[in-house]
């Protein structure tokens, strides 16, 4: 129990440095956080990662970035070579792991027993859990194979079920009790196009009922469409981390029109003060400067005789952002 | 209780939502939870059921052996086997002492062997490990159901020896090594102490096969290593120029058991087991906590 039992002590005289900005204790802070394998390679290098309570974390990077690693320090799975993580404000590592009973977490896709049914298989993770009370135990996994839509496939043995149904299982054993974050890894890997928005849908309401939720993904459109924040990591270091429209802040929006006629379009952008005018096959775009009103340009268009196909302002997405502060495309990194 | 309740005060003034969770902190859990649970798992799965069943069939087919084939075991055969046919109750030690040397350390090794590898190589150890199950608990709870299995699976022979051997032959006083001659409730008792023993010869190969469990997440390597050991160990004690180191070994005094079908019981050499067999549940469990407790779990 003892190890339970520190965050009086840690909250009342903790680090100002871990701290999120809003005097709140962050869900997750690393300090120089860094992983060296060992056959040498430094898979994740001096992370400073600040999640704030509350949030939706995006925690993005291609494969091979040091997500997995980071995740594994962060849950006392593997030691760091250097620096250290807390989570709440308490540390975890491989002999302090009280804190993870707050936390409910899916690490590189859901392991279970084959030979048992979903139901025993989240018994026995419940089991695991020593704060977990057993008397309210097949009620709170009834409702977890609720949640995520598995109560009828409860009794079947794991190894009957098709790799979306065990994600959601490994989604399950996560929601056995509610948890103040959630750590999860490509939750919606395996899953139809169906089931990635029912686990979107039950991220967001998670999010909703005041669960920080740390989302790692390969997935732009997945962490645009869910995250309050995000961190992008590029070969084992934070690229940067903040909020998403802060990050997108930071790029430019284009305006953007499609036409046969480029070389016209192109004249008239730049005679309505269009700045960095490019012309790509069809499309011709330049910034989308604040004095340059849309409607304004649209009618200089036509009024010149550009036969207009399309027209609009593109505001920059999160590859753009990922592209621009890392300089390369978002693949595995060698 | 107390300080878990104070930190829940502090927590629900600092934190946005952690009330729930800290609360839950002062529940009070039996400590046995993962271990019933560990041993329901081990009992429910098919291979070990599959082991211990193959375990049941050696002395049903030993009993069914000696009983064809009775008319032509004269004076000349020796130890338990000989006097099986004339009494039931000695089946149970002619198969003990049969499946000691190889089937009972197979079966061992099998599960002693896969016990970490096995969740390590299933990607389960590291949801028990973030549950959070404990390192150590986890440890403890593992050598725990071992020796269980060792129990069990002892006893499974035992049981089904007895009941073979009551089926099939008649039962009378038993005559002991020593040629006094003992009633069958005090024969039962004795077969009941052989059985523990036996059980407790095992535990040495358990942590052994824990150590290795620790090492690999290949469970398959680390099962090979510890049925493997046990024939190394009878290899070794075969060869009289290692003499020296044989005394080492934890299969060294395995037949002492025998020692208790002896009137007064000799117990030197059964002392010197039950030291070995802790000697080696000391370093080798010392050794998967030192590898457990450390390891990067990146399965």
């Amino acid at each position: 129990m003892s190890e339970h039992s520190s965050p009086a002590a840690a909250q009342g005289g903790g680090t100002t440095a871990l701290r999120a900005p809003q005097g709140a204790v962050a869900a997750i802070a690393t300090d120089g956080l860094s992983k060296r394998y060992r056959g040498g390679q430094l898979a994740v290098d001096g992370l400073d990662l600040r999640v704030p309570q509350g949030s939706v974390f995006g925690f993005l990077g291609p494969n091979g970035s040091g997500k997995t690693t980071t995740i594994r320090m962060l849950l006392g799975l593997i030691s760091p070579t250097a620096g250290g993580a807390r989570l709440f404000d308490e540390p975890v590592d491989a002999a302090h792991v009280g804190t993870l009973t707050r936390v409910g977490a899916l690490i590189e896709g859901p392991a279970h027993y084959p030979y048992l049914t979903g139901r025993a298989n989240l018994a026995r993770y419940d089991a695991a859990d020593r704060t977990a009370e057993p008397a309210t135990r097949s009620v709170r996994i009834d409702r977890a194979l609720e949640q995520v839509g598995l109560a009828n496939a409860a009794e079947k043995k794991a190894k009957a079920y098709s790799l979306g149904m065990k994600q959601r299982l490994g989604l399950a054993s996560a929601l056995l009790q509610p948890r103040d974050l959630l750590i999860l890894d490509e939750p919606t890997n395996g899953l139809d196009p169906q089931g990635m928005r029912e686990i979107r849908t039950l991220i967001t309401s998670l999010a909703a009922q005041g669960t920080t939720i740390f989302l790692s993904s390969h997935l732009l459109d997945e962490i645009e469409q869910v995250c309050t924040d995000v961190a992008i990591m590029s070969r084992g270091r934070l690229v940067t981390q903040g909020s998403v429209a802060e990050l997108r802040e930071g790029l430019k929006a284009r305006l953007a029109v499609t036409t046969p006629d480029t070389a016209e379009a192109a004249a008239v952008l730049k005679e309505q003060g269009g700045q960095d005018v490019r012309v790509d096959g069809e499309r011709v775009d330049c910034d989308a400067a604040a004095g340059l009103g849309p409607e304004t340009v649209c009618a200089a268009l036509v009024g010149a005789g550009v036969r207009v196909r399309a027209f609009g302002v593109e505001r920059p997405s999160l590859e753009d952002a990922f592209v621009a502060l890392t300089g390369e495309g978002f693949d595995v990194a060698e | 209780m107390s300080q878990s309740s104070a930190a829940a005060a502090v927590s629900t003034a600092g934190e946005a939502r952690p009330a729930a969770s800290a609360a839950r902190r002062g529940f009070a859990n039996p400590r046995g939870s993962l271990l019933a649970n560990e041993l329901a798992t081990m009992f429910r799965r098919n291979r070990n059921l599959v082991l211990l069943a193959a375990l049941a069939l050696i002395p049903v087919a030993l009993g069914v052996a000696l009983k064809v084939t009775t008319r032509h075991h004269g004076q000349g055969a020796g130890g338990f086997l000989a006097q099986v046919s004339n009494n039931g109750l000695f089946l149970v030690f002619a198969a003990l002492s049969l499946t000691l040397p190889i089937f009972l350390p197979m079966a061992l090794g099998v599960v002693a062997g896969d016990s970490i590898s096995g969740e390590a190589a299933q990607g389960t150890l590291r949801y028990l490990l973030v549950a959070p199950a404990g390192r150590v608990r986890l440890l403890a709870v593992k050598a725990v159901s071992l020796v269980v299995f060792c129990l069990v699976a002892t006893a499974v022979v035992a049981g089904a020896a007895l009941l073979t051997g009551l089926a099939l032959f008649p039962v009378g006083p038993v005559t002991l090594l020593s040629g006094d001659s003992i009633g069958m409730g005090a024969a039962l008792v004795k077969a009941l102490w052989i059985t523990l023993l036996v059980a407790a010869s095992l535990l040495g190969l358990a942590a052994v096969g824990l150590f290795f469990s620790t090492l690999t997440d290949t469970p398959i390597a680390a099962m090979a290593v510890a049925t493997g050991v046990t024939i190394m160990c009878g290899i070794l004690q075969a060869i009289p120029q290692l003499a020296s180191i044989q005394p080492w070994l934890y299969t060294y005094q395995w037949s002492s058991y025998a020692d208790l079908l002896r009137d007064p019981v000799y117990l030197a050499n059964i002392e010197r087991n039950l030291l070995i067999q802790l000697g080696y549940v000391a370093v080798f469990g010392s050794a998967a906590w030192a590898r457990l407790s450390t390891r990067d779990v990146t399965s």
